[in-house]
């Protein structure tokens, strides 16, 4: 109620000041080089999203209230059709903390190939096959920024589901996920109050992060059941999980080693997971003005025979050309090898250049190896895609 | 028992002695006065606080083609330590709102930090790239971070007059195996010890950029600072502009302002 007079009391300056208007869109065309598992699936695939955002702040900057949206229409997909308020928040800040209260979107991490401890916003899986489009999560947190550290505490009110592609898109299994009728282990459902609290400290060349949730996991394991058409499907389940978790970024020498690990407390069966690997890089190539930067990963996940767990015993290598020009062009590429299974194995290359101050091209291929169907990549293993895309900012 | 020879030996010796103390006291005396300009001129430019402003880049090639990157910047000076600075992206607009944070140190490499406001990301970015491109620009990263004395071995080399200003021309030879210079010479004028010019020598010791500064105008009835900079890339042509459109000081800033956890709230 406070928060809600202090608002109203504000309104006239909110009002008065200046509300900056800018985001993005973009026309992505994909193309499938093989024809999918089900024949309702297509080989070109087009969609546009729209993601607009206003800011304003007042108080002298001390407050300020952000909307970003988000919407895209597919061709093809219903279920990718969708659209999102990605953050809608106030933040009032003082002199070593500030509070945010909204839909706000928050990034935990430091390793290139898997993101392990970022756990607070829900993946926005229909967006893109590497996970990293993220839901807007609805969130009162408070932070405190002083010299032995900034830490931060997050009370989550509300639980978003995971997006999947309906019948008519591609990278997905080959039963449709329910998405319609998920199964809680908590009787609250999605409004079960979720907790995390993270503490993050920069000691010279070194970046540490520690962090606790308390809550619904954001990932669901799936249960076999039937939709309304009682055409079978897959019902999501989304149990209550206690996670620890801890990232780590160190520069030793001309080398950055990144790490993240986590342990997680689910049901019956606690686990461990961990990512860690090195980059090198290569400033001004044979005194060029190009940087070239070598990445390696490795995953490991002590969960076994679990079939939706994409990083068990994988190896990820990368590489990343940055060409320093005009238009900011550069280039990734990279693979991840199960070592399990030699015959499965997954790639990506993405390139990207702005075409002027408005207009930016982009390139992302993926490829999937697979004839192991204990793995789940064996569920995409047709999906191989190239995707064009032309970016518009204002 | 050659007299002759037992009695050259202290001659020589003594020649040589003489000599090398004379060479010693002028080399000496070079790299004094060399390091006492640079004290002055660090000296005439402290005590300023904080700083805020908006500049633009703009950026030619050799045949006249020009973009224009926008940003502002906020900066905080430090007691015994590199200024903390903090650069927010206007233009190109696909980067609108990419923050980059730095802390310089006198000796140790800078701690730098990028905010990626599309993946709510801070990420902690290695300082020993600091020789490439800043924003594809010829200014390279280490020419964005502040003056500090330890950074460089100065020996003062003449006085000349540039631009009708009666200048020091100093040599100032980067301590930082990382530098993408083997040296630079530098002109400060006499009266307020400001840069005026500066030469940029690459890792084989041909001349690679020149920057001049222009314009410049007093704060705070102190402070001089340029309100135009041009680099020219004498080995490819192109050339980037640096425009100070406005620059505030005592903004009230402070070490929060300055911290990779507040980073996520910059707009």
């Amino acid at each position: 109620m406070k928060t809600l007079i202090s608002l109203i009391a504000f309104l006239p300056t909110i009002v008065c000041a200046e509300i900056k208007y800018t985001g993005s869109a973009a026309a992505e065309q994909r193309y499938f080089f093989q024809d999918a598992l089900n024949p309702q699936q297509e080989r070109a695939n087009f969609s546009v999203y729209f993601a607009p955002e206003l800011y304003t702040s007042f108080n002298e900057g001390n407050d300020s209230l952000l909307f970003k949206g988000f919407y895209r229409f597919d061709q093809q997909d219903t279920e990718r059709t969708h659209a999102d308020i990605r953050e809608l928040k106030w933040v009032h800040s003082g002199e070593e903390w500030d509070i945010q209260t909204g839909i706000s979107k928050v990034f935990w991490g430091q390793t290139e190939s898997l993101h392990l401890v970022d756990i607070i916003n829900q993946t926005d899986g229909v967006e893109a096959i590497d996970g990293e489009d993220k839901l807007g999560q609805p969130m009162v947190a408070f932070s405190l920024y002083k010299d032995w550290g900034n830490t931060t505490v997050f009370v989550l009110p509300y639980f978003r589901e995971r997006t999947f592609s309906g019948d008519d898109g591609r990278l997905r299994p080959p039963l449709s996920v329910d998405t319609d009728n998920p199964i809680y282990e908590s009787e609250d459902e999605e409004k079960n109050l979720d907790w995390a609290i993270r503490w993050q400290h920069t000691l010279g060349d070194w970046e540490v992060g520690l962090s606790y949730f308390d809550g619904t996991s954001r990932e669901p394991d799936f249960v076999l059941g039937t939709d309304e058409l009682l055409e079978p499907s897959l019902r999501p389940f989304y149990p209550q999980i206690q996670q620890t978790g801890i990232d780590v970024l160190a520069f030793l020498g001309g080398w950055t080693i990144k790490f993240e690990g986590i342990q997680r407390k689910v049901l019956e069966q606690d686990f461990t997971a961990f990512v860690g690997g090195f980059e090198y890089s290569f400033v001004g190539l044979f005194n060029s003005v190009y940087d070239v930067s070598w990445l390696m990963e490795y995953q490991y996940d002590d969960r076994e025979n679990v079939t939706n767990v994409v990083a068990q015993n994988d190896l990820m290598l990368g590489s990343r050309l940055v060409f320093n020009d005009i238009d900011g062009t550069q280039i990734l590429a990279g693979v991840v090898q199960d070592l399990d299974y030699s015959n499965v194995s997954s790639g990506f290359i993405e390139a990207s250049s702005r075409i002027n101050d408005h207009w930016k091209w982009r390139v992302d291929a993926w490829m999937f190896s697979s004839d192991e169907p204990a793995e789940p990549s064996y569920l995409v293993r047709r999906d191989d895609y190239i995707q064009l895309s032309l970016e518009y900012y204002f | 028992m050659n007299k002759y020879h037992l009695s050259s030996v202290p001659k020589v010796v003594l020649v040589f002695i003489l000599l090398t103390c004379s060479l010693g006291s002028y080399a000496q005396s070079a790299q004094e006065k060399g390091l006492a300009i640079a004290k002055e001129r660090k000296l005439r430019d402290s005590g300023w606080g904080d700083s805020t402003g908006d500049m633009s880049m703009i950026l030619r090639n050799a045949q006249g083609d020009k973009v224009e990157r926008k940003m502002r910047l906020k900066s905080l000076e430090m007691v015994d330590d590199g200024d903390k600075g903090l650069t927010i992206f206007d233009q190109p607009l696909d980067i609108k709102g990419t923050a980059f944070l730095s802390f310089s140190h006198p000796i140790e490499p800078d701690d730098q930090w990028m905010y990626l406001p599309k993946l709510s990301k801070v990420k902690r970015i290695r300082s020993r790239n600091k020789s490439g491109p800043f924003m594809g620009s010829e200014f390279a990263f280490e020419d964005m971070s502040s003056f500090e004395i330890e950074k460089y071995n100065f020996r003062y080399l003449r006085d000349e007059t540039f631009d009708g200003q009666s200048s020091f021309v100093l040599e100032q030879v980067p301590t930082d195996k990382d530098s993408g210079y083997s040296k630079q010479i530098i002109w400060v004028d006499k009266k307020h010890y400001r840069l005026l010019k500066a030469e940029f020598y690459d890792r084989k010791g041909s001349l690679l950029k020149e920057l001049v500064n222009y314009d410049f105008t007093l704060y705070l009835d102190k402070y001089w600072r340029p309100k135009r900079a041009e680099m020219y890339n004498e080995q490819n042509g192109k050339s980037t502009e640096l425009v100070i459109h406005h620059i505030n000081f005592n903004t009230g800033l402070s070490d929060n302002d300055f911290n990779q956890g507040t980073l996520k709230n910059v707009r």
